[in-house]
Parts: structure tokens; sequence; C-alpha cells
């Protein structure tokens, strides 16, 4: 089977400082590993040839989930099968639930990071879509502090993010909504495989109007994985039929995906569409409902 | 066995690891960039993990890391320093054979056998965590492994009949 | 509902014949002490790794391997060039770098003037260890001058499409078989023609013709291929670990191709992680393992990566079909023709017997009784992996049965009859066997509308179109699909069949030891099938031996007798009746022994399972491990016999036998993102006697799920510029769990009449067989939107599309 290329070293991280002392150490030469399984394919492909690896697998201090004031915060080193099985997050949002069971395998789940699935930062990631659809925003630290980073400000495009050389993303917030419904839809050609289009939304329903609401769409070329205007059209207006068909014609319009195996990007257009009017029907349905 | 330093690294790469492979301490040295699978099957010796890919897709390789399954092409040897290792050859116990090795022979749960252990490694997990799963939860839970030659059906099959012989030593719930 | 007695227990609770039995090959699967090539580990061995071409069509300039040479840990590099330097002793052209295919034409080892496929192997990099070799690879340095790549099969043939083997002094991309002819015909053409020429006249008759594309698709075994390679320079002994199909006919070919004399080569096929048809065939990688052992004198391992064995490997498939059905109004079949461009690649590496270039496609006609038929395949060259016959094919029944199956439904569809309907009108009916083709296939038996009875029955099959009905009335969408097969396998009488002149006949020997424990030694190589347990089953029911007392030994050539392998479900049809017809030789050796030693003539012996008694005397006879200690003992025996039981045969079969089933599928389809899901697989094999009813079983799971697997996302696709879009799992998708139902499983017997136990083998039916079912189905569940054909495979894309009524081309990129 393929191999990686050399590796000059390989350092376990005893904190997140230290982590970061060890990165501005190796320079730009030098990743974080958490996971690792899409650092890992990248460079048994050789497409990533770091000369240091900075272990952060022990970094405890980034494996929770956990509330913070109207915010929810999951740590970088959170598994995605933790996020699949959180009860906490499934309370506020069951979108988590349902875009974890789409990701990858059980097996990929129970060792792939939140944070290692935002800074690999493929155009397919379902993670991205949905915190693109809620909103979310990362935080990043370096040797002078931290920052706090939108997630709609978060890519700079495929593969490409804020998290620069002697940086690590810690966490991601996503704001709690009360009353909010959530669903997320996925169109993938084999089970496990990345996504030919996926979409995330949240709805916030009240007095038969939608009070707030998200879009976020994967591999359909979204810059930053949304669609703003179609989220604008649809607030203040009734949830009907009607006005879903619009907003989810207008997320579609928004978007710019390219032809490869996993299909046309005639095809893709429309899934954008499809997918985001029955997420958004779900969402409805459940703030509704709530 | 001992890798070769390629003459353009500036500095000597082969690195101690040590880790529990099936309950015995197990010391040996390695590259950092050497894979986990390769540490196991080459180094150790223990060639009933298997690879089948490039691309973390097949699951032949899977093996436990501190008691859960994980891919073993697709992290370091050395991110398992210090870790505990269950592969295949662990899951015999005494002389007995784990039930889901059993359910495996009594279901036809195997033919060409090359996906077989990262399956039942996989199955013996599941079971730990949910010892009556459906249908479904035992499909979900092997759908990172490929077969070829059972078209799952038989793996499935496999799997419940250890759910329904466990152990002695395993709570039934 | 099977014809088989049930067989008698033995102390280990084993049938002593036919029946379900545990596997004994499990034993050390289940332990992770299976012993696959890659686990081959020799003192000094060193590792490789090939340098392949990045384009599809190149001029090689120059090859720069410098710095890979001084790569600490590198041992050696090897080029076309090295190759060309290293003189061969041999029938088959004067150097290394061109090696033989199986089709009589030659393949590079390694690239001397050009490279002509994607993954192309043009260097061969030995070191200390597998890492090193990898990373000399990326340091060799080769200068390409692009060519502009042939793509696209319907355009190989064009006037000014580049010719692709200018090194055979070739001014097209047309292929020659060894007769000399460039296409291949079958039927009778002037009588074809004539019926759908009246046809088309009859207002009372319908033609439909219809392109079917059965897209290239790859095997892909969970174990990739490889080998080690050790040349004793001493003793001159080249051994060789490998994972082949063919271990004795691999040794004739690695025989003339490296010049060795034959009996000082040793291939031990170990443990085999699937096959499935893609280790049949020669590769450079495995003969690259040879020259790297005769150039370094250490052993040489060389295991190819998951994208080498995608891109490099035998892929299957690749016919373009245009098929054209005849009917009258009633829906009585009257004629087929078909026409095929067939897609061979850069080198013809189809393993076929000689005599049959499009393998056995000329089977199409299928399962129905119609008069005429005829079809015409027409290879050609293209810039892509060479190889043709893999991918559990039946030698290319798959095709055929793709083509008639999807024919038949498209005229159900254009007669507005329900499939089921149209196939009970046109099955052939028990009486008509045993059944001459239109195109001169002898079918041995069959009772085929009994079978498909059978599955309609499981099916339940009334209520499923009422259900369908319902839904559609919904607006929901789902489908019955239907594929009734016949297959015609073991491969094959020796008079017509044989691959590079070896005839298709194997060889087995059979040893008594003198407590009555025996020792089977087969030609055919497992790689899965369980014949470790099948074969002592077959002679525990002739000899009444327990099962559990019989070694079966396989997969090492000095240990065994030729044979030509294991594929296209040959191995019961052929060894499995030489396994029956060596142990009637041991029975009957047996009687003359038991005869002396009972005083009695062996005519007056009768047999029971187990023991030779007399006639009329039950209580006087003697077992047949008593036997066993009596051949080798101090008995007198009469002149001319020869003490001893052991005996050895080699079964030519006068005839294929003809397998056969109908398969049932049903999927619900959304139309809305085009997913399809397969809700149930029904299907109901015949394959005559059954000798593990649960090794039968567990092979048609396997090929029900291959089935949902080209159907609905297995595809090797290129782009125009020639890069494989099918070269890694990420894009060759292989079906999970999650695709495949609990398959319902159900079976007839119709014993072959001509095979020792009427057994018809059944390794590749349900992948033969249920491709069609599963498009079926989803044509089925199309048909409101006007939707009669889409190609394979039906990915949600691709069915989107279909209902736009523009589906994708599959073979190429997606514009």
């Amino acid at each position: 089977m393929q191999t990686p290329a050399p590796l000059a070293d390989y350092v376990r991280a005893t904190s997140v400082a230290d982590a970061i002392a060890q990165l501005e150490k190796y320079g730009e030469d030098a990743r974080l590993v958490a996971g690792g399984h899409s650092l890992i394919p990248m460079m048994r492909l050789r497409l990533a040839r770091p000369e240091a690896l900075i272990d952060i697998n022990d970094l405890d201090e980034l494996k929770s989930i956990k509330v913070e004031g109207n915010e929810i915060v999951v740590g970088a080193m959170v598994r995605h099968r933790e996020v699949l099985d959180s009860p906490l997050l499934f309370e506020h949002y069951p979108i988590f639930r349902e875009c974890e069971k789409v990701i990858a395998d059980p097996v990929v789940r129970n060792r792939g990071s939140v944070g290692g699935s935002y800074c690999q930062a493929d155009p397919s990631e379902d993670l991205s879509a949905l915190g693109s659809a809620l909103r979310g925003s990362v935080v990043i630290q370096n040797s002078t502090g931290t920052r706090t980073v939108p997630m709609r400000e978060f890519h700079f495009g495929p593969y490409m993010t804020q998290v620069g050389d002697g940086e690590i993303l810690t966490e991601v917030r996503f704001p709690i909504r009360p009353g909010a419904g959530s669903a997320y839809e996925k169109v993938e050609r084999r089970v496990g495989d990345w996504a030919v289009a996926s979409v995330g939304t949240f709805v916030v329903v009240k007095n038969g109007v939608v009070e707030d609401c998200g879009i976020g769409l994967a591999a359909v070329g979204a810059e930053h994985f949304c669609v703003p205007a179609a989220e604008e059209f649809l607030i203040g207006k009734a949830p009907t039929e009607e006005n879903l068909e619009q907003a989810a014609a207008m997320a579609a319009e928004g978007c710019n995906p390219s032809s490869d195996q996993r299909g046309p990007a005639d095809y893709k257009k429309h899934l954008a569409k499809e997918l985001t009017l029955r997420a958004l029907r779900r969402s409805v349905q459940s703030s509704q409902g709530a | 066995m001992r890798f070769v330093v390629p003459s353009n690294q500036a500095k000597e790469p082969d690195m101690q690891v040590t880790m529990t492979i099936n309950g015995e301490s197990v010391t040996k040295e390695c590259e950092p960039r050497t894979l986990l699978v390769h540490f196991i099957r080459d180094i150790v010796g223990l060639r009933g993990t298997h690879w089948g890919c490039d691309t973390s897709n097949c699951g032949t390789c899977v093996l436990w890391v501190d008691g859960e399954p994980v891919k073993s092409c697709t992290i370091l040897a050395a991110m398992a320093d210090g870790r505990e290792v269950r592969t295949v050859e662990g899951l015999e116990q005494n002389g007995q054979l784990d039930p889901i090795q059993e359910g495996f022979r009594e279901c036809h749960g195997l033919q060409c056998g090359f996906c077989t252990p990262g399956m039942m490694m996989t199955g013996r997990w599941i079971l730990d965590n949910n010892p009556n799963p459906s249908e479904e939860e035992i499909r979900e839970g092997i759908s990172g492994q490929l077969c070829r030659c059972t078209g799952y059906h038989n793996i499935v099959k496999s799997i419940q009949w250890a759910a329904e012989h466990p152990a002695e030593n395993e709570v039934k719930a | 509902m099977t014809a088989v007695e049930e067989a008698p227990l033995s102390p280990a609770g084993n049938p002593i014949g036919f029946g379900n039995m545990k596997r004994v090959e499990d034993q050390r699967f289940i332990r992770g002490e299976g012993n696959y090539v890659d686990d081959v580990n020799l003192p000094g061995m060193l590792h490789s790794a090939i340098l392949r071409s990045p384009y599809a069509h190149a001029r090689i300039k120059s090859i720069d391997t410098s710095a890979a040479e001084a790569l600490p840990g590198v041992v050696a590099v090897i080029t076309g060039k090295t190759l060309e330097g290293i003189p061969r002793p041999s029938l088959l052209g004067d150097n290394f770098a061109w090696m033989p295919t199986l089709s009589y034409d030659t393949q590079a080892v390694l690239a001397t003037d050009k490279v002509r496929f994607q993954g192309q192997e043009v260097a061969f990099v030995i070191a200390n260890d597998r890492y090193i070799a990898k990373d000399a690879v990326e340091l060799i340095d080769v200068d390409y001058e692009q060519l502009e790549p042939v793509m696209d099969a319907k355009k190989a043939m064009e006037p000014d499409a580049p010719v692709i083997r200018d090194d055979k002094g070739q001014t097209d991309n047309s292929i020659t078989d060894v007769h000399g002819h460039k296409t291949w015909e079958s039927g009778n053409a002037i009588g074809t023609a004539e019926a759908i020429a009246q046809a088309e006249a009859d207002p009372n008759c319908v033609v439909v013709t219809q392109e079917i594309m059965y897209p290239r698709v790859h095997p892909a075994p969970m174990e990739t291929c490889g080998s080690v390679s050790y040349l004793d320079k001493v003793t001159g002994q080249l051994t060789m670990y490998t994972t082949s199909q063919a271990p004795h006919a691999h040794r004739t070919v690695y025989a003339m191709v490296a010049g060795l004399p034959e009996h000082k080569i040793r291939i031990i096929s170990p443990d085999v992680g699937g096959g499935f048809g893609n280790k049949v065939g020669v590769y450079p990688g495995y003969v690259l393992s040879v020259i790297g052992t005769i150039v370094t004198g250490k052993p040489v391992k060389w295991m190819e990566d998951r994208g080498e064995n995608l891109m490099s490997t035998s892929f299957a498939r690749d016919y373009h079909m245009t098929g054209t059905i005849a009917a009258t109004k009633e829906g009585k079949i009257l004629a087929v023709d078909v026409d095929v461009l067939a897609d061979h690649g850069a080198f013809n590496g189809v393993a076929q017997p000689t005599n049959y270039p499009a393998g056995f496609f000329h089977i199409f006609s299928g399962s129905y009784d119609y008069p005429h038929a005829h079809c015409k395949v027409t290879p050609v060259y293209t810039n892509k992996a060479p190889g043709g016959v893999a991918y559990a094919c039946s030698f290319r029944i798959t095709e055929a049965v793709y083509l008639i199956e999807r024919l038949v439904d498209c005229l159900a569809a254009e007669l507005n009859m329900d499939p089921a309907e149209l196939r009970l009108k046109n099955l052939l009916r028990p009486e008509q066997f045993p059944y001459t083709s239109p195109t001169g296939w002898e079918y041995d038996s069959g009772e085929y509308e009994k079978t498909m009875r059978v599955a309609m029955e499981i099916a339940g099959y009334d209520e499923l179109r009422k259900e369908q009905e319902e839904k559609r009335a919904r607006g929901e969408y789902m489908g019955i699909g239907f594929s009734f097969f016949t297959e015609g396998v073991g491969a094959g009488p020796r008079k017509d069949m044989d691959i590079l002149g070896l005839g298709m006949a194997d060889g087995i020997e059979l040893r008594v030891h003198p407590t009555g424990k025996a020792v089977l030694r087969l030609s055919v190589q497992s790689q899965g099938q369980a014949h470790e347990t099948t074969y002592a089953q077959i002679v525990a029911h002739e000899l009444g031996i327990n099962p559990e007392d019989i070694e079966v030994v396989h997969g090492d050539t000095d240990q065994t007798p030729f044979g030509l392998g294991t594929y296209g479900s040959r191995s019961t049809p052929v060894s499995g009746a030489a396994a029956a017809v060596v142990s009637r030789k041991v029975k009957e050796r047996a009687r003359q022994v038991a005869a002396a030693a009972l005083e009695c003539s062996p005519d007056d012996l009768e047999w029971e399972l187990g023991r030779w008694y007399v006639k009329g005397d039950k209580e006087r006879g003697k077992t047949i491990t008593e036997i066993a200690l009596l051949s080798h003992g101090s008995l007198e025996l009469p002149e001319g016999v020869e003490g001893h039981l052991d005996a050895t045969a080699v079964y030519n079969p006068p005839n294929l036998t003809y397998p056969y089933g109908c398969y049932i599928c049903v999927v619900d389809v959304d139309p809305g993102t085009g997913q399809v899901k397969v809700r149930r697989f029904i299907a109901v094999d015949d394959c005559g006697t059954r000798i593990n009813p649960m090794v039968v079983e567990g092979q048609v799971h396997g090929g029900l799920a291959d089935g949902i697997g080209m159907a609905l996302m297995e595809v090797i696709a290129f782009d125009e510029d020639g890069n494989n879009l099918g070269g890694s799992f990420m894009d060759y998708l292989l079906p999970t769990s999650m695709e495949c139902p609990t398959y319902e499983l159900g079976e007839t017997v119709t014993p072959s009449p001509h095979h020792p136990i009427g057994a018809k083998g059944v390794g590749e039916s349900a992948t033969v067989g249920s491709p069609p079912a599963v498009v079926n189905a989803v044509m089925d569940a199309l048909a409101p939107f006007g939707v009669r054909h889409a190609d394979m495979p039906l990915t949600p894309a691709n069915v989107w599309r279909a209902i736009q009524g523009n589906p994708i081309r599959v073979d190429m990129a997606v514009e």
C-alpha cells in the first residue's frame, strides 16, 4: 500500500500552549495531528509532507461538549462519534445527529475529530455545512492569545482556512436558539462516501412566521457553505410550501457546483434545491412541533 | 527489520515505540512515519491484521486502540505509543475462541478470510457496546468495512449468532 | 426440494457426503492465521515498487534513475532499457521487455518506446523496505512526449485515430486474433437478418433495438495482487509465492516468459484474498518480481497498491452492445441480433479459451426458445488498461445475460406486457433438453419454468405488483426487476477449449493411507470457495471416509497435478468431477482388495457407503478403512492387482454444465434525488447437485452484492485526457452492508446428466444473473417517466438524468 513520505519528527503535545510552542519551533513544515483521519490519508498519498507532526490527542482540555452562556461549545478534539452520541447537542439541534450519522463510517467516526474536519476544510465537509447553517464560530489560539472567527468567514477556499502557522483551532461554538428545528439532508453515491450534495438547515418559527433560519450547503460550490440571500428571503415570512420552495430555489441559484464523478453540475444544482427544500420542511415541522 | 535512513534526512528518524499488544508490552524501533498496520504486521509480526486500500475505505486493517476499533492504516505507530492495542490474535483467550469467532464459523461469515479479522474486531466492539443489536445497527456498524465474498448477509448473521451466544464472562443484557 | 438424500454424520458431526458442513479452512482464518502473499517474509527478502505512467499515451524520451539509485536502501532500479539488455532464451522474443498475453498478443513488462495506458509499468525499484522503494519511485525522472490518447472505443477505428500498437507495425487500432480474425461472429447472420426484416414488415410483429453499454468494471478483490519470488542460484529453483487462481498455468507461462525450465519452477499460491478473475492474468509486476530475484539473487516481494490494482490489472466488461429483438405482438420471440464493440485496452490480454476470443458471449440467446440468433463482436485497442476476463464473468456470459435480459425487458415495455409473463412465454421447456441453442451450445438440463415459479412465489409477485400500483397512485416509485439466466460453465472439453494451447482438463490425485485417512491433491485453487471442505465431502460421498479424515491439498505446483485453475466457475464442474472419478477408481481398487480378503470374486461384492460386502450376506464385508490397511499389508493379491488404493485421474469434461436461475429484485427510487434502494432480492438458483448448500448460498450472496455494485455504483471511467477516474476505493465504489438487503434464496435441483455427481458450478451465477435484475427493477420503477433504458451504474446522478430524458454517458467523464 502507499506509504507516507519521510517524517523527521513526531512529538506529543502536553497542553494547548505546548502545541503552539511546538508549532512555532518547527515552523511551517509542522502539522498538528488530531484523529489523523484527513491528514494521514493525505500523507499516505504524499499529498501532504509535513516535516514534523505534533500529536494533540492527549489534550483533554479540548475534549468536552458543554454549554457556556447561550452557546454550545464543542472542543476540537471531540470525536465524531461523541458528537453523534451527545444528548446535549441532540437536544438543541437534532441536525448534529443527522449530520454525523452520514459522515464517513462508525470506525472512522471513532477517531476523526471535529477540529480536524474543520481544519481540513474539504469542500464536501458535512460539518462545514452544519457549522455554516447554524452560524457557528471557531476559536483559534496562538502564542499571543485567542480570536473568534465566524464560521462564515473561516474558509478562504477549498482546504484553506483562517488557521495560520503556529495556530490551533481549539473549539467550535454554536449559538443556542430556543425553539429551533433543524435537519440534515445528504445525497451520497454510497454510504460513507463524500456528499454529492448536502444541506443542513435550522428554522425558528414564531407566531406563524420564520423568525430566524440558516441554510448550509456542502459540495455544491456555495461560498462559505451558505447562501445568505435565501435565508434573508425566508426570514419574516410564513413558512409556506411556496416560500420554502422559493428559498430553496434561491439557495440553488447561489451555488456553483462543478461536474465530477459524483455527478454533473446540473444535477448538483438540482440537489441543492431539492435537499434545501426537504431540510427546510423538516426544520419548520420540528420548530412548530417544539 | 530496521528501516534504512534516507540520506536526505537531516536527523536520525528512528524512534522507539512501546505499546501493549493483546496484553503484552512490546517495544520496537520504527520510523516516525511508520503506519500502525505496518508496525503490527512487519515489525511485530502479527499478520492477522490486513490492508487492502490506500484511502481508509476497506477496513481490512481494523484493530482496537484503547478499546475502540480503528483503521490501523490511518494512524501512525507513534500515535499508538503508550496505548493498548488489540488485534484479531487477541480475540482468543486462554485457548477459548471468542463467540464472535465461533459465530463467523457457525454462520459461514467468511469465504476468502481477508476482511474477516477487521469484521470480527468491529463485531466484537458492536456487541460490547450493545449486546442485543438490531440487524440495522449491525449493518451500520460494519459499513466502513468492505467484503467482496459474502455480500454481508452471513457476516450480519455471524454477529447476531455471537450476540445470542455470549461467553460465560459476558453479561447478557 | 433437495434431490440429495441426507448423508449420515461422521463422529465429528460432519456429513459423510453432501450437506451443510462448517468449513475446515475457517479454523485458521478466524484466528488471523491465514497465510496470504504479503504475510510471506523470506530471509533477506527485498521489497519493490513500480513507477507507473501518469499518461494514457506518451512517448518515453528518457528516464533518469540516478537519484533513485543514489537513495540509501535502494538495491536496483530497472527500466525497459534494462530489460531489453537481458537476453531471454525463450520462444517468445529475445528479451524481457515484452511478455506474451494469454491471448497471443504481447504486453510490455516495462515500457520501452511508449506508454499506452495510465498506470502502465515504467520502472521497477528494488529496495530494503517498502517505504524506501516508494521514496525511490518518486525520484525517477521520466521525460515524456504526450501523445493524443484513444479513450473512446467508438472512435478507435476512425481513420485519423492515433495508432496505439505501432510496436507491432499496426496502422490502425483493430485487433487480430490468433486465427487471423478481426471480428468474432456466431449464429446465422442471414437467417436472423431475414427474420428481423420479416418482423419489421409484419404488422403483427414488433422489432426493438437498444444500445446497451456494459461499462468497464473491476473485480477488486480485498487482497491486491502480489508475489514473492526467489531464485536459488545453486539449484536453479525458482520459488514464487503468488496471488494466483491458476498456479499451474502460471508456472507454464513463467517458463515461457523467463526461459526457465518448468521443472525448476515452483508456484505456491497460499491463501488468496479473493480473486473473481483478477488473479487469472499474468501481470508485469509478477514478472518483475521474478526478474528482481534473478538480478539481486535475493527474494523479492512485490505487492501492488489498491490504486495499482484498479488501474493496471485485469478489468472486466467494457462491451458496447447494440441488440435487436424481434417478436410477435403476442410476445413470442423470433430473433435476436447483436453487434458489439469490445474495448480490450492497450494490449489484448483477455484470458479466454483460444477458440472463444469473445469468451462465451455467444451464448447470448439466453434461456429462451427462438430459432434465429446472430452476433458480431469487433475488438479494438484503446489507451486503457489491458485484461478483460474478470469479475466472475463466466467468460463474458455476464455481458450476454445482461444484454438478453435487458432486451427482453425493452420488448416487454414495447408490448406493454408483464416482463414475467413474457419470460414464461418464451422459456425453454423441460422436454427440449438437451437443447442446442441457435448459436450452437448444448444446454444439458433444466426445468426453467419451475424455477421461475419458485422465485415468483417467494417474492409474492402478484402482491408486489399490487403494491406498486398503489404506490404509483401516491407518487411513489418502486420497481420489480427480473432476470432469468443460463450459464455455460466448466470449461471445458479439451478438443474445443484451451488457453495458450493448454487444454482445459484438470488432474487430481487421491491417496488413501494404511489407516484409511486420505489426501486429495487438486489442480484448482481456492480464493475463498471452500475447496478444503467441499472436495473432502465429494470423496466422503464416494468412499464413505469421514470428511475430517481427508486432507485437501492445493495451491502448490510441487504438490499437486497439472490443471488450469479456478475461474469461470470451473472447479466443481471439472475438478469436482475429477474428485468423484478418482474416488471411484479408488473404490474399484478397494473392491479388488476386498474380494481377495473375502475370498470371493469382485463381481460378488456390493457397495454401501464406506464398505464392500458380499451380495446376499451383508455381514461379510470390509470397510474402506479395513481395506486400506489390507491394501498396504501382507494379504496376497490376485495377479494384476497392485496393492495400495492410490489413484490419479484427469477429467476432460464432455460438455459444459449449464446452471441457471431466476432473480427478482425490488427497488424503491426517489425521483427527487435519483437514489435507489434495493429493498429485496430473491434468488433461486439451480446449480444441480449441491455439495455443501451453505457454501453454495454464501457464493450466491456474494454475487448478488456484486450485481448491486455493478448496477448501482461500480465503474472505471476515463476522461478524454486518459485519466482513470476509478483508481481508488474513494471513486471505485464497492457496495457496503448498507446497500445490500438480507437476501431471500430458493433452490431447485436439476442435476447435470453428464457430471459424475450432477453438480453444475455456481461461483459466478449470481454475479452473472443479478445486474440485469437490479437494472430492470430500476427501469420498471422509472417506467412512468417514459424511461426504457439507462446504462449502469445507476448512480443517483444517472437516475435523475434518465428521468430528465438525458442519461449520462457512463464510460466517459461527465461533461
